[in-house]
């Protein structure tokens, strides 16, 4: 038992390609990486040359599960570069898409990539069996989150119908009232998710994390607010760069990123709910609080029952903004084109996903820079792992290696954003 | 009585966004049927239990970057007896082969500090480039109701109805109106092959290509007829080059409109 290694090659229930290795000799670890071997795509690279109005479909092709994300963070960048504000109901649909993605992408995740971890399961068709009604529940959700998507951007995923300045064509009234009924069973369906996540065996497991997230003077943040963290960051989004810089490490396909002043971060659900607690509905802080999470949380393997609240809280918002709709009288305000700088950060479902464009006077991208809420996540990731292990080095082999892989899912990795077969295996035992 | 062995299905991933193999757990309403008569054998994104092979359906999404990519679709094709190739990167090589018509290395030093750490091929190819291929389906992303149809046919040994005509039939049997004629370029419905159910002239918008080059398409007469309405070269070669680039139609028609 002197050395040993865990090693994943390819990590299941993760979106994308990714590994894990950790290195032990006698009773401390000399190694972490969480590898990205997923092959690299140059989207900063050929959105050079593309038009403005092609960054939100191009981007999207980054992820399957979040493309609202990508399409939401281009947008906002390029109308903060025409200096153009889109509010009203616009601005509302905005927000209900991305209800829709965080329902969609939370319930993938919390019941068919997360939860088998929890109850010992290989994946969510086992799983099924033993627990039948719930899956069945989660599945429903999870479609009405992709319905929404689907209604307001035409497609659940690679959506087509949103567009620097507003949509190509917005919903009518009744079509979106068709929703309100589905969303009432998908409330009460994240209210059962909640109740039952929180039931779950969790490890004793907590960290002093530097949560980082936006923050909205009134709202739960999805497109827009300040850049705060949990030790004191307050920053506008324009000031990114300054504070945040991305290192490229030779075990990894992607960049990670860090704290210029202080090193690793978190970012995702947790570091939203620990950040803006206060500014979820009612009936999402009393189950919140019912369930035992009461803020701050720093376990990550919680991060579980906070995506569940999460869609809570999406639900209700979706139903709040149906009922104060009234259709635009035009799909997307005025926009006039000119050279410049933009920036936008958006809350992907996995963490903020910031967005800068240099356009020049034709309305062509000359310069993209896209950062991920995963490379962002990589470090705390590999850093948890370091913290993990020691403790657990009297588990047996099988398990350690499946609770490593539980800890970096704790993040909702999305590789291809920044992997996906798993094979972890002891060496040297 | 006996009990009937079910087909193993495996999903293998290249370089792509998942976007394809979600829309297999997108399947909200089917997907617990599918898995009552297909044994999902290999579906990492999933599920961690991984099944041997021989694999009677193999679903492979996204395209050829690297070397050893290169090889493990060999793999793949050997272990396979049905192979699938899901999506406009496994068919055409994706939005990640516009570094087909470029310089990669000036690619890796734009987005990476450190490029000697990446190891990439100079093209991003389709899978049928590298081994050979049973069927395709189309799309930025793939159609659930194709990939539905496919499993099915496979599952009762009938052939796909995946149609080959274009965007613009699915628009007349919907009724919209045409936004070619009505509002004016660009929409690439009549060139793209069928799949997504008009969605984006459901949506006034102008078809963009996702589903690559329909069966015969005449690409250089619709581009003249845009000319014709005041189109440059540049927009021209972009529309054309994007999400299924380096399919041959769109390909040879954006080399046409390069200065």
């Amino acid at each position: 038992m002197r050395n040993r290694t865990v090693k994943v090659d390819y990590l299941a229930r993760v979106e994308g390609e990714g590994g894990i290795l950790v290195k032990i000799k006698e009773k401390s670890i000399t190694d972490v990486q969480f590898n990205i071997f997923e092959p690299p795509r140059f989207f900063e690279a050929f959105l050079r040359g593309r038009h403005y109005t092609e960054a939100p479909d191009i981007t999207a092709r980054i992820c399957g599960i979040c493309p609202i994300a990508y399409q939401m963070s281009a947008i906002h960048a390029m109308e903060h570069a025409f200096g153009v504000t889109v509010d009203g109901q616009l601005r509302a649909l905005r927000r209900l898409v991305y209800c829709g993605e965080w329902i969609e992408s939370h319930a993938l995740h919390v019941s068919m990539l997360h939860a088998p971890d929890f109850l010992g399961y290989q994946d969510v068709i086992q799983m099924a069996k033993d627990h039948p009604e719930t899956v069945k529940q989660a599945l429903q959700l999870k479609k009405t989150g992709n319905e929404l998507v689907a209604l307001l951007g035409g497609r659940e995923i690679h959506p087509i119908n949103l567009r620097v300045g507003g949509f190509h064509r917005v919903p009518t009234h009744r079509e979106l009232k068709l929703l309100a009924d589905r969303l009432n069973r998908a409330r009460e369906a994240a209210l059962n998710m909640v109740r039952w996540t929180a039931t779950f065996p969790f490890p004793d497991f907590e960290r002093d994390y530097e949560f980082v997230g936006l923050r909205h003077e009134a709202e739960y943040p999805f497109n827009e607010g300040r850049l705060v963290s949990s030790k004191g960051l307050n920053i506008a989004v324009s000031e990114y760069e300054n504070h945040f810089v991305e290192e490229h490490v030779e075990h990894s396909n992607a960049l990670h990123c860090v704290l210029r002043e202080r090193g690793p971060y978190f970012v995702g659900p947790l570091a939203r709910y620990n950040l803006n607690f206060d500014r979820l509905t009612p009936t999402a802080q009393e189950v919140a609080r019912a369930a035992g999470i009461a803020p701050p949380c720093n376990n990550p393997f919680k991060s579980i029952i906070v995506r569940s609240v999460e869609m809570v809280y999406a639900c209700e918002e979706a139903l709040r903004i149906i009922n104060e709709y009234e259709p635009p009288a035009r799909s997307m305000v005025e926009l006039n084109p000119r050279s410049g700088v933009g920036c936008g950060c958006t809350e992907a479902p996995r963490g903020i996903l910031y967005h800068r464009y240099r356009v020049n006077e034709k309305g062509i991208i000359t310069d993209a820079r896209i950062v991920a809420p995963t490379s962002q996540n990589q470090k705390t990731m590999e850093l948890d792992l370091r913290h993990f292990v020691p403790d657990r080095l009297d588990i047996p082999h099988e398990r350690l290696t499946w609770q490593c892989e539980q800890v970096i899912r704790n993040y909702d990795p999305c590789i291809s954003c920044a992997t996906h077969f798993l094979r972890l295996d002891f060496d040297g035992t | 009585m006996k009990k009937e062995k079910k087909p193993k299905l495996a999903v293998w991933k290249f370089s792509s966004c998942d976007g394809c193999q979600l829309s297999l757990l997108d399947c909200e309403d089917e997907l617990l049927t599918i898995a009552d008569r297909i044994e999902i054998a290999n579906f990492r994104e999933a599920s961690r239990q991984v099944l041997r092979g021989p694999y009677d359906i193999s679903l492979v999404e996204g395209s050829i970057t690297t070397p050893h990519d290169a090889e493990r679709i060999h793999q793949v094709r050997r272990a396979s007896k049905f192979l699938v190739t899901i999506g406009a990167c496994a068919t055409a090589g994706g939005i990640q082969a516009l570094r087909n018509f470029k310089d990669v290395k000036e690619f890796v030093s734009l987005v990476y500090a450190t490029p000697s750490y990446i190891e990439t091929l100079n093209k991003s190819t389709p899978i049928a480039d590298h081994v050979f291929v049973d069927f395709e389906l189309r799309g930025c992303p793939i159609s659930k109701t194709q990939l539905i149809d496919v499993l099915g046919a496979l599952l009762v040994g009938r052939k796909p109805t995946t149609p080959t005509y274009s965007v613009c039939v699915e628009c007349k049997q919907r009724g919209i109106v045409c936004g070619l004629v009505a509002f004016g370029p660009p929409c690439m419905g009549p060139v793209t092959q069928a799949g997504c159910n008009a969605l984006c002239p459901s949506y006034h918008r102008g078809c963009y290509g996702c589903f690559g080059p329909k069966e015969t398409p005449n690409t250089s007469a619709l581009a003249s007829y845009w000319r014709g309405l005041g189109m440059k070269n540049d927009e021209l070669l972009r529309l054309h080059r994007s999400y299924n680039a380096y399919a041959e139609p769109f390909r040879k028609e954006s080399e046409a409109h390069e200065k």
